[in-house]
């Protein structure tokens, strides 16, 4: 519909019979089929189902509604005070923060370590990589499931390996102190094989020689690392932080099979706070609020992330 | 640039091994494998005592949770996999994550193929706007898109989850596609359009048989993103019939909750599929998972 009279098939191969203007007439009538064509599924899914619900967000956020007719009681910004003086909500910021922390300071360290492991050219490490990769393909449910059987106080392996060395372990996911330290090993078991996949392509993009001629220069092992490796994969750190700060502040799935908030609420995140207070409860208004205050924190992240530390990546 | 689709797998160096005194190489190697090894154990251990885990009784899992199943119980496997729940729940994941996938390259590349070729006013800032998306998790807006997919009537129906599901995953693939279509050589499409052929015939018969890397980047990585996707099936479906498999998981453990072995067992048939893939095209999947991060 969009080409001219004479349509050759095989576009590229046929020979050239250009005219005085017909590449640019050619160029011009082409473009508003295409347009018409092309842009208008991706504008209205994304525009429908993306934008236009954060910006709903943001006005149910000032009226108190069940959802159903229309919102009617205004309330200004009560939802957000009362979301502030929140205790729960408090805690699940909290948490996040930690799970934040946990990312950058275990979990990377962790990633780049192995990372460094396995790019060593022996028999094996292919496979040793494939399996650290594999908890990262499995859904965060089936994680957190499988990871409350390992906390089981009855059946579970964790009591079984105390045990075995003589203690008795706490019930851990009972715990209203140790809960979140449970979720968060389960998070760095499940996604420091991504980061490590990062770390490990950031590695190959080194060049091998400054290696060899540091080596040659008599440079140690933790020299070459210090002097070498680490500023050199810079970047590649910078956007693993990027992924762990945005993961974490969404995290949910995990958390549901896991302690779903419990106990006591100890060990809920912004979102399954969301979940817990907003969906469950039909409180739109309430619900809304808490996700524009998610929405804010990680656009404002990556907003001054992107601009301020991986401003030259 | 097709680097999008090469494996990470391989090693990192090709040069010959350094020369060095045997017995620092023996040292190294062993630390290697010593550390490789135990993380190795604390991957597999927790997987590999919930698959064994289903073979076991009740009352062995609580008293040897660790070592083979005395007796192999088949039967914990066997009544699930005949049951209807299990094949349906995964049917489900399958159609809503093939449409997702679907959806997704299609209006993907569409998009991406105008903002590569095209200039056109507004073309910058209509980009921007996809890669909004990148920004935030679609948990922020999930009660608005409740309100507005039960409006729309699609309340509990495959195709509520997966529009906004596509809707999600837009900037990602727009991004990655753009990336891709731009590093085509320009001379074959002025040649292409000399010749009369359209943009559309173009995109059709050129572009998409020259992008199969990532194509197979895109679809891996939003049916992946669908096949494990929790929080939007668990908001907008309310049939179980309809449940895809991690909600279908969430609801047998509820309902058998006391019973560890059977879950177990449950546990391990429904992440089983996803573990065989994962084997099967490691290369692909790794690289594709990787770089549609880095990239999107």
């Amino acid at each position: 519909m969009s080409s001219l009279h004479s349509v050759p098939t095989t576009a590229a191969a046929a020979p050239t019979r250009s005219r005085g203007g017909a590449r640019r007439k050619g160029l011009r009538r082409g473009v508003w089929p295409v347009l018409v064509l092309f842009l208008p599924p991706a504008f209205l899914l994304f525009t429908i189902f993306v934008v236009l619900p954060i910006g709903e967000a943001a006005w149910y956020s000032l009226y108190d509604w069940s959802g159903y007719g229309a919102p009617e009681v205004f309330v200004g910004l009560r939802n957000y005070e009362l979301l502030f003086r929140n205790p729960v909500f408090l805690t699940a910021l909290k948490n996040n923060l930690l799970i934040i922390a946990v990312s950058a300071l275990v979990q990377l360290p962790l990633a780049l370590w192995l990372a460094t492991l396995v790019s060593h050219r022996i028999p094996g490490v292919v496979a040793f990589r494939l399996v650290f990769f594999l908890p990262y393909v499995l859904a965060d449910v089936a994680a957190g499931l499988i990871w409350r059987f390992v906390y089981d106080g009855d059946y579970g392996l964790l009591p079984a390996l105390a045990s075995l060395v003589g203690m008795t372990a706490p019930y851990v996911l009972a715990d209203r102190d140790l809960a979140i330290y449970a979720v968060l090993a389960v998070v760095v078991w499940k996604y420091f094989g991504f980061h490590m996949m990062l770390f490990i392509a950031g590695l190959q993009a080194i060049d091998r020689e400054i290696y060899e001629a540091a080596e040659i220069d008599g440079a140690s092992r933790l020299q070459r690392f210090r002097r070498i490796t680490l500023p050199l994969l810079a970047p590649t750190i910078r956007l693993s932080v990027f992924f762990s700060v945005i993961g974490s502040l969404q995290l949910f799935d995990m958390i549901m099979p896991l302690t779903a908030g419990g106990p006591s609420n100890s060990s809920q995140t912004m979102v399954t706070f969301l979940y817990s207070f907003g969906i469950t409860r039909m409180k739109i208004g309430f619900g809304s609020a808490v996700g524009v205050v998610l929405f804010c924190i990680c656009v404002t992240f990556a907003f001054f992330y992107r601009r301020g530390v991986m401003r030259h990546d | 640039m097709t680097d999008a689709a090469q494996p990470l797998g391989t090693p990192a160096s090709r040069r010959p091994a350094r020369r060095r005194g045997p017995r620092r190489d023996g040292l190294l190697t062993l630390y290697l494998y010593g550390a490789m090894i135990l993380v190795a154990c604390i991957v597999l251990v927790p997987l590999l005592t919930t698959a064994l885990g289903g073979f076991k009784t009740l009352g062995e899992l609580r008293t040897n949770p660790f070592g083979l199943p005395q007796e192999w119980i088949w039967s914990n496997y066997w009544d699930i996999l005949t049951t209807e729940r299990y094949w349906r729940m995964l049917g489900n994941s399958l159609v809503i994550s093939s449409l997702t996938a679907f959806l997704t390259l299609a209006a993907g590349s569409m998009a991406a193929f105008t903002f590569a070729h095209l200039r056109f006013f507004g073309s910058g800032a209509l980009l921007n706007y996809f890669l909004l998306g990148l920004m935030f998790p679609a948990a922020t807006a999930v009660l608005p898109l409740f309100i507005r997919i039960r409006d729309l009537g699609l309340l509990d129906t495959y195709l509520g989850v997966v529009l906004p599901q596509v809707a999600f995953g837009l900037g990602m693939s727009i991004l990655l596609f753009r990336n891709f279509f731009r590093n085509v050589p320009k001379d074959l499409l002025d040649a292409a359009l000399v010749d009369g052929c359209g943009y559309v015939r173009y995109f059709w018969h050129i572009t998409l048989p020259l992008s199969r890397p990532i194509l197979a980047t895109v679809g891996i990585v939003s049916f992946v993103n669908s096949w494990n996707n929790y929080i939007l099936p668990l908001i907008l479906l309310n049939t179980e019939t309809k449940y895809p498999w991690p909600l279908g998981m969430m609801i047998y453990r509820g309902e058998f909750s006391t019973d560890w072995h059977l879950v177990l067992a449950f546990v391990t048939l429904t992440i089983l599929p996803t573990i065989i893939v994962f084997f099967a095209a490691q290369k692909h999947i790794v690289a594709g998972l990787t770089a549609g991060a880095v990239k999107g």
